[in-house]
């Protein structure tokens, strides 16, 4: 049970907001961040399209041998990303009540600039609480 | 063409006009666009045609003196406090001027608040009475005042120890600043100039003058808290000396 990393990825694919709250993934320096996030995006975008059933809301979970990524995509495009081990199992909760941080600390303060990089200290302590320290 | 059209209001009231505005529509007539799934727009409005016809009170017409149910989404004040910041910002040159043109905005709504305050708590009263002295003026602000516009008390008032024409009201969490963070190159800024602002006009309206401003107190426990400092004006000071 372990919850490696956050990534906010806006609706053109930059990542916009990235943390790491524990250790057991490789560290990646920021471009790599930067590229792996675009590169998400796109890939996210084709499973959009693969459904035979017609339309759909893309890749949710993305596992591999020892961790799975959580994707919770909101209605405005913006992807939330939670990078987990693979027994975790409210990935999907947290991501909803980071969402919610996001609306309350991001977007009703006025010095946040949409689809720019976060930084805002409010949402850091509101990550911080829903997901501990790390 | 846009005179044929009926009204929005007047065209559920008549079939036969709606249909004879639908055929001289251009999305109706023209085969240049291909927007087969595109609803018109008079489909559109004919479907809405009951909120329409039964329009709410509107907020002129609800009694004054009914302050229950009427409160507002603070999600909804927030996103305009964040435009209104955002607007006023683009327009200004430097903290102090934001924070004058903060202060002014919510000078605007404190002439208000103190007029409707005053009219809600005396209006029924046989006896009308109206605050002369400092101190139940700042009880009332720190209280009523707060309880009106914010829905709750603030958390301290305190008579500033070096100057004696200088109180504070101190708000642990102010409402306004809860979703705001202020980025480090404007460190300075209160966003609770805009609360200073309704302050001042609540004082002058009672006859108080005095000039007031905002500044961010942090503490380790209520990150946004807030102190409004209140500089009464001389002529004040030495009326509450002949009272006593």
């Amino acid at each position: 049970m372990a919850i490696f990393g956050l990534w906010i990825i806006n609706k053109a694919g930059g990542l916009v907001y990235q943390r790491n709250f524990a250790e057991g993934l490789a560290q990646l320096t920021s471009n790599e961040n930067l590229v792996l996030a675009g590169t998400l995006h796109g890939i996210h975008a084709i499973t959009a399209r693969l459904s035979p059933m017609g339309p759909s809301s893309g890749a949710q979970v993305i596992e591999g041998e020892t961790f799975k990524m959580t994707i919770f995509l909101t209605a405005t495009g913006t992807k939330f990303v939670l990078l987990t081990s693979l027994n975790e199992t409210i990935a999907e909760i947290l991501l909803q009540r980071i969402y919610e941080a996001y609306a309350d600390a991001v977007m009703k303060n006025p010095f946040h600039t949409p689809e720019m990089p976060i930084r805002s200290d409010g949402f850091d302590t509101r990550v911080t609480a829903i997901i501990g320290t790390g | 063409m846009a005179y044929s059209q009926p009204h929005p209001r007047l065209s559920v009231l008549s079939n036969s006009s709606h249909s004879s505005a639908e055929h001289l529509s251009p999305t109706a007539s023209s085969t240049r666009f291909s927007l087969p799934t595109a609803p018109s727009i008079h489909s559109q409005l004919s479907t809405q045609k009951v909120p329409l016809n039964r329009p709410g009170p509107s907020i002129y017409d609800r009694p004054l003196n009914k302050s229950r149910g009427a409160e507002v989404s603070v999600s909804a004040f927030a996103f305009l406090l964040s435009e209104i910041v955002q607007y006023t910002q683009k327009r200004v040159n430097g903290i102090n001027d934001l924070e004058r043109r903060l202060n002014t905005l919510g000078y605007r709504i404190g002439v208000r608040v103190v007029e409707l305050m005053l009219w809600r708590s005396e209006s029924s009263s046989k006896t009308p009475k109206r605050e002369v002295r400092l101190l139940p003026v700042l009880m009332m602000i720190h209280s009523q005042v707060w309880k009106a516009v914010f829905g709750k008390a603030a958390d301290a008032i305190e008579k500033s120890v070096e100057n004696a024409d200088e109180y504070m009201i101190i708000d642990n969490d102010p409402v306004i600043e809860r979703h705001i963070s202020v980025p480090r190159d404007l460190s300075q800024l209160s966003c609770s100039s805009f609360t200073a602002g309704i302050v001042e006009a609540v004082l002058d309206g009672l006859g108080f003058p005095a000039r007031v401003t905002a500044h961010s107190t942090p503490l380790a426990q209520f990150r946004s808290r807030t102190t409004i400092l209140i500089k009464l004006e001389k002529s004040v000071l030495e009326r509450e000396e002949l009272f006593k």
